[in-house]
């Protein structure tokens, strides 16, 4: 794995297609189903900024690309190939660069598998979410266990060496049983990589008008039964979402289950075979530098960070790439400081206070150490050679850590 | 000028809703000072709470001209009168500015318990007073029958009562030409030495205090150099005027008979008592006028600015509010919990939550309030007794003879159906049946003793709620009587938090601790430990809650680049533990002690 402490020249790009067939019930990202007229405009814009872009980059060599949505596969192969041909005339590109795409089941058949491929795309992100059609059902997922299971020879049988599937916790009516077969059925496919996300109830999805009284009463340590109670009837039809205990014992086993298959937890909801980590995703969490392209896409450069317009309407009409800057801001150095703390302390190994030190001026304990004691005297935070990480019990209240370090 | 033969001093009293503020408007409006396009709807009320409850909080007067049928003109003071019992003493003294009374009365729902309280109030303080039947206008209007309730129940003349609707105004030329004819006009000696009696002042940070007045002998005008009888504070006048609506219009000067306002730079809130006699400093009267008093309060709580540093402007605020509003009471005290602020003393609990929401509204102060409790007194062994106001103060049990709690006098007026839930109510409460009387067929007269501590929290509520909004209520402090009192604590993690104590009847004691405790149980987060809630009387737990460890506080994804997004979720709940307060190693919200006022909102 690589330093914390980057060379100023490795950048990291995100693309987003935010484009997808069907909303999911549950899904709060920037995606909604398009035309291909409507794909077809973005797209060119999208190639435009990319090449517009360009000259800001010059310095820097490119380790990671990650076309994400959205559904990137939902639209034809041809405009990923462009996108691909386009950023490989533009820039830099290291020979080893790790270049993923996210795929939904049901969206990208051989064809596009292959055409994937041949465009130098060498690993695929599979959205799972679940091998139970009643739980994929539930999520208003498009796909079912058939369709998962297909997509996933499909992939290695169009060459991919290096899969991802993603899978999520804590579903309504989900039983730990439940649980571990998902787990063990995904583990036994042998993907290199698996990202076992709970369930996160977002305002503004339908599963908030469904779950989000019963989490409340969750989050107050109501059991399912008494929470059964309290809800009102029309909301009972959307099922019990598990009880405290058994989510957290979920994601405990996940750690254990995937430990016997070879993998290992390298960050709060990431495993991953050795040397399979992703290396687009460490950059956001080592603080690497990275450029988002496309609609709503985040960047940080050289500790500025801006997000990109999110309107639709207003990126494809936009003139210049200067503009499509939102919420542009320079961090200063406390903001770093951080930033580096919290996003750090999401990955297994923590943050090392040598490789901070030498990057932000002192060890983590000079800037936070009544913190750092207060959290290790509760038991939150361990130090292991050097490294500051979140002890087990820690990862489940990590929020509460994390916002220490925030002013 | 005019004499004070033209002068008429009035005010008009009424049960709440029948109508006063609508007639006050009309009156305004056929005297013709003002303009229909200057007209608000209602004038006298001019603060936005006023509005929003319907009720009118602070008493203010109006001057108009009103030019009657027999060709002279007359001087109008209408002197606006609050409406609710927690304002006994302001209306005393607005009464005491007034020579009558207009009473006006619902043609369709007759009296009710505060238009008895009310017009017995006016004739205490010899006020001349004649009915009006308001409402005539609707189709449940009954004219002939409310006049014989009158007669009947309060024994004033009522037969040539006007008939109006002052909603839609009808009959108002009546009003006037019975206010020129029924009210007497004042009969005081200009030449005498001025003796003018404060019923009501105003801070102004331009003018500093405006004090209202009714000039009963004398003149004052600019230059006179004025004496507060009562705190012996000495003013020059810089500027006398009389209520335009809504404003203030200086004049020449004041003489016996007039209502009118007065500024002299007085900056300090402890000169202008209300109720105080204004006199000339070099001139004075042989002796000030009668009925003013230092206000009870009946009801106390603590006020804590929500954030600490927020301390002196509270303290301003509070100083600001007692300027207009003399039975506001505060000192200050600390809390282990709450940190610094004051125990407050008010009228009644509508008193506290006008002042609470002025304070919120006015001086964008957000408050932590503790559980209101009356004045107990306290018989220590050794002889000694204190008056409590603050539950932290009460003795050591085994320094306590006895407690006595004040009972007062209620009156409620309820239609036949709902006088069984109502004496249900009432017995809930602790209450002792007195008497029940019928007014009229349908209606009766319920007279009970109830502990005051029983009603300051939800009594109107429960009262409105169990007759359908037909019930209404009067009452008195009687006195002081022996009662089984307990101190009730809450214990948060083991810790007493003082700030959650009251003092409550021990029969009640357990209810109200499990209720506690479940209402704690609610409002307090989760933490990485165990928090037991207890209640407890004497040291001796009487009922638990347990808050459980906090199991779960972690997001999965990481939004992929947008940094931003989780960072402000950060921000966010380390914001949410900013505005707690720490006891022990607890982290209670602020609403957690404010919940304690809504105990009985859920049963």
């Amino acid at each position: 794995m690589r330093d914390g402490v980057y060379k100023m020249k490795d950048i990291s790009i995100y693309i987003h297609i935010p484009f997808c067939i069907q909303k999911c019930a549950y899904c709060d990202f920037l995606s909604f189903p398009g035309t291909e007229e409507m794909q077809e405009q973005y797209v060119q814009k999208l190639l435009w900024e990319i090449r517009e872009s360009a000259p800001a980059y010059r310095e820097y060599e490119v380790q990671s690309v990650f076309i994400g949505g959205g559904t990137p596969t939902s639209i034809p192969a041809e405009q990923i190939v462009q996108v691909t041909e386009t950023l490989r005339k533009c820039y830099r590109i290291a020979a080893d660069a790790e270049w993923s795409i996210e795929c939904n089941p049901g969206t990208a058949d051989a064809a596009k598998l292959s055409a994937y491929r041949k465009a130098g795309i060498n690993r695929i992100s599979i959205g799972c979410q679940s091998v139970h059609d009643r739980e994929l059902k539930r999520l208003g997922r498009i796909h079912s266990r058939e369709q998962f299971l297909d997509c996933y020879h499909s992939a290695r049988e169009a060459g991919f060496e290096n899969i991802n599937v993603d899978l999520m916790s804590g579903l309504p009516e989900q039983q730990v049983p439940d649980w571990e077969d998902n787990l063990r059925t995904v583990a036994e496919l042998m993907p290199e990589h698996i990202s076992a996300y709970s369930l996160i109830i977002e305002e503004g999805t339908p599963f908030y008008g469904r779950y989000h009284r019963q989490l409340e009463l969750r989050e107050k340590g109501l059991e399912p039964d008494e929470i059964l109670q309290r809800i009102p009837v029309n909301m009972q039809d959307a099922g019990l979402l598990p009880s405290e205990d058994a989510e957290r014992e979920m994601y405990h086993r996940t750690a254990e289950i995937l430990a016997e298959y070879g993998y290992r937890q390298y960050e709060l909801s990431n495993y991953a075979k050795p040397g399979r980590e992703c290396r687009h995703n460490m950059v956001y969490w080592q603080r690497g530098d990275y450029a988002g392209f496309g609609l709503g896409a985040a960047s940080c450069v050289n500790d500025v960070r801006w997000k990109n317009e999110t309107d639709l309407k207003r990126y494809l009409a936009c003139g210049q790439t200067a503009d499509l800057q939102t919420e542009r801001e320079e961090l200063t150095a406390e903001e770093q400081r951080s930033e580096a703390m919290f996003l750090g302390l999401r990955l297994t190994e923590g943050v090392d206070s040598a490789a901070f030190a030498r990057r932000y001026g002192q060890a983590p304990e000079y800037y936070y150490g009544q913190t750092i004691d207060r959290m290790r005297a509760e038991g939150l935070l361990e130090k292991t050679e050097g490294r500051l990480h979140l002890s087990v019990r820690g990862r489940d209240l990590a929020n509460l850590v994390m916002a220490e370090f925030v002013e | 000028m005019t004499g004070q033969e033209n002068i008429r001093n009035f005010c008009i009293v009424a049960h709440i809703d029948h109508g006063k503020s609508t007639l006050a408007d009309r009156i305004i409006e056929r005297t013709g000072l003002l303009t229909e396009r200057e007209m608000q709807e209602q004038v006298l009320d001019n603060m936005d709470l006023e509005r929003e409850r319907g009720i009118t909080i602070k008493a203010q007067a109006v001057r108009t001209v009103y030019k009657a049928k027999d060709g002279q003109e007359y001087i109008f003071n209408l002197i606006d009168t609050p409406g609710h019992v927690d304002f006994n003493y302001e209306v005393s003294r607005a009464l005491a500015a007034c020579d009558g009374a207009i009473l006006v009365v619902d043609a369709a729902q007759g009296i009710e318990a505060q238009t008895l309280a009310n017009v017995y109030l006016a004739l205490d303080h010899d006020l001349e007073v004649f009915p009006v039947i308001n409402k005539i206008d609707l189709p449940s209007a009954q004219p002939d029958l409310v006049k014989e309730e009158i007669e009947d129940v309060i024994g004033i003349e009522a037969m040539d009562a006007p008939l109006i609707s002052a909603k839609n105004g009808i009959g108002i030329e009546d009003v006037l030409e019975a206010v020129v004819h029924k009210i007497p006009a004042p009969k005081g000696d200009p030449e005498a030495p001025l003796k003018a009696l404060i019923f009501d002042s105003l801070y102004d940070s331009y003018k500093g205090v405006i004090v209202f007045m009714r000039v009963v002998d004398g003149t004052v005008k600019r230059g006179t150099r004025v004496k507060m009888m009562a705190t012996g504070a000495t003013v020059e006048v810089v500027e006398v005027g009389t209520f335009g609506a809504g404003q203030f219009l200086p004049c020449e000067e004041l003489a016996a008979g007039m209502v009118g306002y007065l500024t002299a730079s007085i900056k300090n809130v402890q000169d202008t008592a209300v109720g105080d006699t204004v006199t000339e400093a070099d001139r004075p009267c042989d002796a000030p006028l009668p009925g003013y008093k230092k206000v009870q309060s009946m009801v106390y709580c603590g006020l804590y600015p929500a954030d600490g540093a927020k301390y002196p402007d509270l303290r301003d605020a509070l100083e600001k509010l007692q300027l207009n509003d003399a039975s506001l009471f505060f000192e200050a005290e600390t809390s282990v919990a709450l940190g610094f602020g004051f125990r407050c003393g008010f009228l009644g609990l509508l008193h506290l939550e006008v002042i609470q929401e002025r304070l919120e509204r006015e001086y964008d102060l957000d408050l932590v309030t503790t559980a209101p409790g009356v004045v107990y007194k306290v018989y220590k062994t050794n002889g000694e007794m204190i008056e409590l106001t603050n539950p932290s103060n009460l003795p050591d049990p085994s320094e306590i003879d006895h407690m006595e709690e004040p009972i007062v006098k209620a009156e409620i007026m309820v239609t036949k159906d709902f006088i069984g839930p109502i004496m249900e109510l009432c017995q809930e409460r602790r209450g002792r049946y007195q008497s029940m009387e019928y007014i009229e067929a349908n209606r009766a007269l319920l007279k009970y003793e109830l502990p005051l501590n029983e009603i300051i929290y939800d009594f109107f509520d429960a009262l409105k709620s169990r007759s359908k909004g037909y019930a209404s209520f009067d009452y008195e402090l009687k006195g002081y009587e022996p009662s089984t009192l307990v101190k009730l604590d809450i214990l948060i993690n083991k810790e007493e938090v003082d700030a959650l104590s009251f003092i409550v009847h021990a029969d009640s004691a357990y209810e109200r601790g499990r209720r506690m405790c479940e209402r704690l149980k609610d409002e307090i987060p989760r933490h990485l430990f165990e928090i037991p809630i207890q209640a407890a009387v004497g040291g001796k737990v009487i009922a638990r809650e347990t808050v459980k460890a906090m199991r779960k506080d972690v997001l999965a994804k990481c939004y992929g680049g947008d940094i931003t997004r989780k960072k402000k979720l950060l921000e966010k709940q380390k914001e949410g533990k900013k505005r707690m307060r720490q006891v022990g190693n607890v982290e209670i919200p602020q609403a957690a002690f404010m919940s304690v006022l809504k105990l009985d909102e859920d049963n």
